[in-house]
């Protein structure tokens, strides 16, 4: 039955993980990372971390990814043209990945002594340790010090992702800087030609393409 | 008095320190007065000096002041000065002789340009030779030495704007480092064995146990007190002027007068041999570089005053000459005579910074021109200078009666009681020659016909006072000076001999050099000696006298063309060290210039340069300010610290 | 019979790999963001994983802050990217190449 839920779940997470790397659309990217977040939920609460596997949902796919569909409404972020890669530069990548990949597991694997079904049998699940209780009892006395230090992070975070979206408000005097969605006609912005105030960024090659 | 030991070389050299350093603010009067009584200072307190020590008794018989213990690690050098026999005689000698050549001076150089200059050096000099002589150890006379041939080289280059003075001034200084660094290396393995370089701490142990230091080969084959002997002996080759390294004396000739009277006569010259009869005990157990020492000094003995008898040039003949006596001087010590030898310095400065000091009156007389072709006929008008000249040539000759005789004589006693009789025939001949040379040059100055232009005719004249007056102390000296050397059969006791026999120590085991010889043979010699040297007078006589000038000795060179180009040009060593010596080491330098420094050194800097440059023009590259370019560098470090974290 | 932790992690390698393939294939930088929040649960999963397999809670409080770190980034990082692209009018990483030297 856990072997069962396990390769079902699995697949999802990894069929999912696939498109959103390969999906043009990033709208139907973020949707396939919320499908990615929840399989691996269910795998957490498989390996018994249920608060892991609810606070993933929550964190993750509650506010993480709906963050990232507010930017992209927000930014009007259209389908990504399949650009004319070059095809060196993606089979360097992807033998790159393989070459993580594959470091990964040996070491996953050689290193630690775990074989493929040769593993020492996992300590039986205690109430202890799946708890709530017993969880918190360990972050709040053994880990307080870095849990204080990420409450701190996520107050830098704040102020930093404040102060870098704001409006260029009373220092700009320009009305062309505040730009708001809808303002202008609907075009790709990777279509869209170089900033006509400042010509000069354009790349050649893009300006060889569409001139 | 004697507390006042140290500022015997300090006075000199504060003399050329005010002149050299303030001199220029000063009216000439002021720079005479600190030049003239630098010395003259010395000269007193060293008067003083002697005077008391003589009339003392010391520890050891001696008398040392220490100024300074001058200590570097395990090195413990003393910067003191030391007050012996032998110590005493050479500092009356350059004392005094020093000071009557810097009254010389005075007028000689009056009307030069680079009169505060020339004063300045030779204080300079003074002090450096007077710390080579009062030093107590080795370092110090080195320090001397060196500073002897500093003052050498500044003085013979004096006339820096005429291209040959200072290729000469080059040639001295360069020509003495070989025989310095020859000195270093004795020194050096005279250090590593005894840990000290003081004469006191030295010759008594070497005395006390001469095995240690003749046994066992120490370098080269030799045992210890060969090899430093053999070192040392080089070293004086250079400075005293022996084959092989002479030749830079004779182009010494091209500073001023006084300077080669003082420097290349009198004094420094002679720093060789106050070190060899210094080392005396070394000396005694090396008896194979002794010989070869005394070798040395007759081949070149006999060798300068060959070519000596050729040379046209005043001052030159004097070179030679000098270099001649040298070699006697060295025959005797090589020979285990080391008072001969020390009392032939004594004579020599007397005589012959006479003759060089008369020379220069000739010359100041003549405007300038040193060639005895163009003289002649001079006494007519430089009577005092004649007349002292003339006293200095009759004891080089060694006319018995004055200096040189008794001194020459003890030589070639030295020789003949010691079984040489080959060295003894070469220094006979050697005399004979050098009474021929000599009063060559007194006929063809002064006597017969002049010889020069009607312009140099006008302008003879007498010197001033301030150079005669000298001329006539030293001619005193040169007559005087040998009486306290009388040999035994005239005097009881050789005077000199005793003063000088506490500085030779007798290494225990070692007979003492056996130079007796019956009181008739001895007669017999001083007889044979005596006819040689008016021999070699009546020669001369015959050829140049009798107003015959020029002619019957260029009838001789006529009849013997080869053998007198020869000596003329000084038998062609000059010409022979260029083309196996000088040519070869210039070849090799530019090589190293051009090749090595060029390419080699400056490439391999160019190389790391070039390196760097194209270092960064690849490294460029990297730089696109492609965000995902960078991502990717990224990434691959990440994957590159993975495989190091997993493969430690 | 329990599933061993080797799948887990094997399943955690394949997701990282896949995640750092996005990473650096993509123009868009959205999609960027989303493959390395695939490699952050990849990640995350393997932490889980060893917590369960050494009965500990580390692993679990790691991911914990991992998420918490993911948050923040996110969060300045879509900030930075709304700032970049009100001057630039495109969020195409390719364009921005001020750094190119």
């Amino acid at each position: 039955m856990e072997t069962l839920i396990f390769f079902l779940f699995a697949a999802l997470a990894l069929g999912s993980g696939i498109t959103v790397v390969v999906h043009r659309s990033p709208i139907y990217a973020t949707l396939s990372l919320v499908l990615t977040l929840f399989s691996m939920a269910v795998l957490f609460v498989l390996l018994g971390a249920p608060f892991v596997g609810a606070l993933q949902i929550l964190v993750y796919a509650g506010a993480i990814v709906v963050l990232f569909l507010f930017v992209i409404m927000l930014l009007n972020v259209q389908q990504e043209e399949s650009a004319p890669a070059r095809r060196s530069a993606q089979l360097v990548t992807a033998i790159l990945g393989a070459i993580v990949f594959l470091g990964m597991f040996w070491l996953a694997f050689w290193r630690t002594g775990l074989r493929v079904g040769a593993a020492p049998a996992p300590p039986k699940l205690t109430e202890e340790l799946v708890s709530l209780k017993g969880l918190a009892g360990a972050l709040f006395t053994d880990y307080l010090l870095p849990f204080e230090i990420v409450g701190l992070l996520l107050l830098v975070a704040v102020i930093g992702a404040t102060v870098a979206a704001r409006r260029p408000g009373s220092e700009s005097s320009r009305p062309e800087d505040d730009y708001v969605s809808g303002d202008e006609p609907r075009t790709d912005p990777l279509l869209s030609g170089p900033d006509p105030r400042r010509p000069s960024v354009a790349e050649p090659a893009y300006k060889e393409a569409h001139s | 008095m004697l507390g006042l030991l140290w500022l015997i070389p300090i006075l000199p050299f504060a003399g050329a320190a005010i002149n050299g350093l303030l001199g220029k603010w000063f009216p000439k009067s002021v720079v005479t007065a600190v030049a003239l009584g630098a010395p003259l200072a010395s000269l007193v307190i060293a008067l003083g000096c002697l005077w008391e020590y003589s009339h003392g008794s010391f520890p050891n018989g001696v008398y040392e002041q220490t100024l300074y213990a001058w200590t570097a690690g395990d090195l413990n050098i003393p910067v003191a000065f030391l007050l012996d026999h032998l110590s005493a005689v050479m500092l009356f000698i350059v004392t005094f002789v020093g000071f009557l050549i810097h009254v010389y001076s005075v007028g000689y150089m009056g009307h030069e340009e680079g009169y505060r200059r020339y004063f300045s050096y030779l204080n300079l000099f003074m002090s450096a030779m007077l710390m080579l002589v009062l030093g107590n150890n080795y370092l110090v006379m080195f320090v001397g030495w060196e500073g002897v041939g500093l003052c050498s080289y500044l003085l013979i280059g004096f006339y820096y704007d005429q291209p040959f003075p200072p290729y000469a001034g080059k040639k001295a200084f360069i020509v003495n480092r070989i025989g310095d660094f020859a000195f270093l290396v004795g020194m050096f393995a005279l250090f590593a064995h005894f840990g000290s370089l003081t004469y006191h701490e030295i010759f008594p142990k070497i005395a006390a146990d001469p095995g240690a230091v003749t046994g066992a080969p120490y370098a080269l084959g030799l045992p210890l007190a060969s090899f430093i002997a053999l070192c040392f002996f080089v070293g004086a080759m250079g400075k005293s002027a022996q084959i092989p390294l002479y030749v830079w004396l004779p182009d010494a000739m091209a500073g001023p007068t006084p300077v080669s009277a003082l420097i290349h006569a009198a004094t420094m010259v002679t720093a060789g041999v106050y070190m060899v009869v210094r080392s005396n005990v070394i000396y005694q157990l090396a008896p194979g570089v002794s010989l070869f020492v005394a070798v040395i000094g007759a081949a070149t003995a006999i060798f300068a005053a060959s070519i000596g008898i050729a040379q046209t040039d005043i001052k030159k003949v004097l070179a030679y000459s000098t270099v001649s006596q040298l070699g006697y001087m060295f025959l005797a010590a090589g020979l285990g005579a080391y008072s001969a030898a020390l009392f032939h310095v004594m004579t020599h400065a007397f005589f012959k910074a006479l003759l060089f000091l008369g020379s220069g009156s000739v010359i100041h007389a003549m405007s300038g021109d040193q060639d005895m072709d163009h003289m002649g006929g001079l006494r007519k008008h430089l009577p005092a200078t004649f007349i002292t000249y003339v006293v200095g040539a009759l004891a080089i000759a060694g006319v018995p009666g004055l200096a040189g005789f008794f001194s020459k004589d003890e030589i070639l006693h030295a020789a003949a009681g010691s079984g040489h009789w080959v060295l003894w025939a070469v220094g006979l001949i050697t005399a004979g020659l050098t009474a021929f040379y000599m009063f060559r040059s007194v006929y063809l100055t002064f006597f017969g016909q002049f010889r020069g232009t009607h312009e140099q005719e006008h302008h003879l004249h007498e010197s001033p006072p301030s150079m005669t007056i000298p001329l006539w102390i030293l001619a005193v000296g040169a007559v005087v000076s040998g009486w306290v050397g009388l040999p035994k059969v005239l005097s009881e006791t050789n005077r000199f001999q005793d003063w000088l026999a506490p500085v030779i120590l007798h290494p225990a085991g070692l007979a003492a050099a056996e130079h007796e010889m019956s009181t008739g043979a001895e007669w017999l010699l001083m007889v044979v000696t005596t006819l040689v040297a008016l021999g070699g007078i009546y020669v001369a006589w015959a050829n140049y006298g009798r107003d015959k000038g020029l002619a019957e000795g260029q009838h001789w060179a006529a009849r013997l063309p080869v053998l007198h180009r020869l000596l003329l040009n000084k038998w062609y060593v000059d010409e022979i060290y260029d083309v196996l010596i000088v040519r070869p080491l210039a070849a090799i330098s530019r090589f190293f210039w051009k090749v090595v420094d060029t390419f080699v050194i400056d490439g391999a800097i160019n190389a790391g340069a070039f390196l760097t440059e194209l270092t960064g023009d690849v490294g460029r590259f990297s730089t696109t300010g492609n965000v995902r370019n960078y991502a990717l560098y990224f990434f691959l470090g990440v994957i590159l610290l993975f495989w190091w974290i997993a493969f430690r | 019979m329990s599933v061993p932790i080797s799948w887990y992690l094997l399943l955690s390698a394949v997701l990282f790999a896949i995640g750092a393939i996005g990473a650096l294939t993509r123009r868009n930088g959205i999609s960027i963001f989303l493959s390395v929040e695939l490699m952050l649960n990849a990640a995350n999963l393997t932490l889980v994983a060893y917590a369960r397999q050494w009965g500990q809670h580390t692993g679990q409080i790691i991911v914990f802050f991992v998420m918490a770190v993911a948050a923040a980034e996110a969060a300045v990082g879509l900030a930075l990217f709304i700032a970049v692209f009100r001057q630039r009018r495109t969020i195409d990483v390719n364009r921005m190449n001020l750094l190119q030297g």
